[in-house]
């Protein structure tokens, strides 16, 4: 039996260090998650096609990592790396149309708002995708790290 | 802290600074609101506006009104509602706010109506046919003319009507006077220049009958001075 698969102990243990990073991570997923919605439902900005997709890789990482640090089960960042991967792959793509380095022909925005908009930056200074992909490098850096210490 | 509870913990904790970052916002958002109210209270009626009900009334229910807004549609029947159960103590005074692709064009064709003095009955029935012509990602309000055919309007003087320069007027001035006054969502109520701040049929009769108890009261000293 792997030693991955008979952790668990809830007193902490050199076993169970896998714990911290992949809260952090999760903290990270929590915030981006709530500001997401902060910035759609409660101050109104309108999530552009891009937007929504790196919604749909970031909101599940709240559940999907939650659970594993719930039973405090390692597996939970195995099961959380592909959605942040995606996640930050579209975010690192929106970054690029946002600043204009993908032409915006190739953009997938049809109707609603546009994913080029200065409505996509935070009090007119920070791009949202910017954010979007911080928060995605962070989340795969801690789980990448919770799964070496999970191997150890 | 077990690690339940820390997760627990956490949850509760991003929740609240949610629910109060929410309160903050909307709070300063009325502020706003009612600022940008009061600043610009000469443009919440204008003399070309519509008015439904008796033009004396005392109260007004000002309301920014998109025809392509599924709840401007909705509000209607109520509205009228309140303006007829008042006997003549309230009055609602119509502006547009066409956010919509394809409201202006709308506003437009009932606007022409307006000038043969049809406009409630083509109205009525453009809201009525508003999920044919309406549909967000592909509206087709030149529709409406199919649907007020039969309203007894000389269509060609609409036609032309539509696209002269009275209606432009008037699409440019209540353009203007949403944006000074910060309506960005439809339908936008003021009752007596006080902006309706929760959205829904009770905050609105309470408010307008707020008003009209205000009015009441301020008519009765004044009977008394005299």
């Amino acid at each position: 039996m792997s030693t991955a698969q008979s952790v668990g102990p809830r007193h902490g243990g050199q076993y169970a260090t896998f714990w911290t990073p992949l809260f952090l991570a999760w903290l990270l997923a929590l915030l981006a998650t709530a500001g997401a919605l902060f910035l759609g439902e409660v101050m109104g900005n309108t999530p552009c096609v891009l937007c929504w997709y790196q919604r749909i890789a970031m909101f599940p990482l709240v559940l999907v990592i939650g659970m594993g640090l719930f039973t405090s089960d390692p597996r939970g960042a195995r099961y959380a790396l592909p959605l942040a991967g995606v996640g930050w792959g579209i975010a690192a793509y929106h970054l690029m149309v946002f600043w204009g380095v993908v032409s915006e022909g190739l953009v997938p925005c049809g109707q609603g708002s546009s994913c080029t908009d200065v409505d996509v930056q935070v009090a007119g200074l920070v791009p949202i995708p910017l954010l979007s992909l911080a928060a995605f490098t962070g989340i795969l850096v801690l789980l990448w790290f919770s799964m070496r210490r999970a191997k150890a | 802290m077990s690690r339940k509870w820390m997760v627990l913990a956490t949850v509760a904790v991003v929740v609240l600074a949610f629910a109060a970052g929410v309160v903050v916002f909307t709070g300063r958002t009325n502020q706003e609101v009612t600022a940008a109210a009061q600043t610009h209270s000469d443009a919440l009626v204008r003399p070309h506006s519509p008015i439904y009900g008796n033009p004396a009334a005392k109260v007004t229910i000002v309301e920014f009104f998109d025809p392509s807004c599924e709840a401007c549609s909705a509000f209607y029947p109520i509205v009228k509602r309140i303006v007829n159960a008042s006997f003549g103590q309230v009055r609602l005074v119509v502006r547009y706010a066409p956010l919509h692709h394809g409201s202006d064009t709308a506003v437009r064709i009932i606007e022409a109506a307006r000038l043969q003095d049809k406009y409630w009955e083509a109205l009525e029935r453009a809201l009525a046919a508003q999920p044919q012509w309406a549909a967000h990602d592909r509206p087709q309000p030149l529709l409406i003319w199919d649907v007020i055919g039969d309203i007894g309007l000389d269509m060609a003087k609409a036609r032309a009507d539509a696209d002269g320069p009275a209606v432009d007027q008037v699409l440019r001035q209540d353009i203007a006077d949403m944006q000074a006054l910060k309506v960005n969502r439809t339908p936008g109520f003021f009752v007596n220049g006080t902006p309706l701040r929760d959205f829904g049929e009770a905050p609105l009769k309470a408010l307008v009958e707020q008003e009209l108890k205000k009015e009441g009261s301020s008519q009765k000293t004044e009977n008394k001075a005299r």
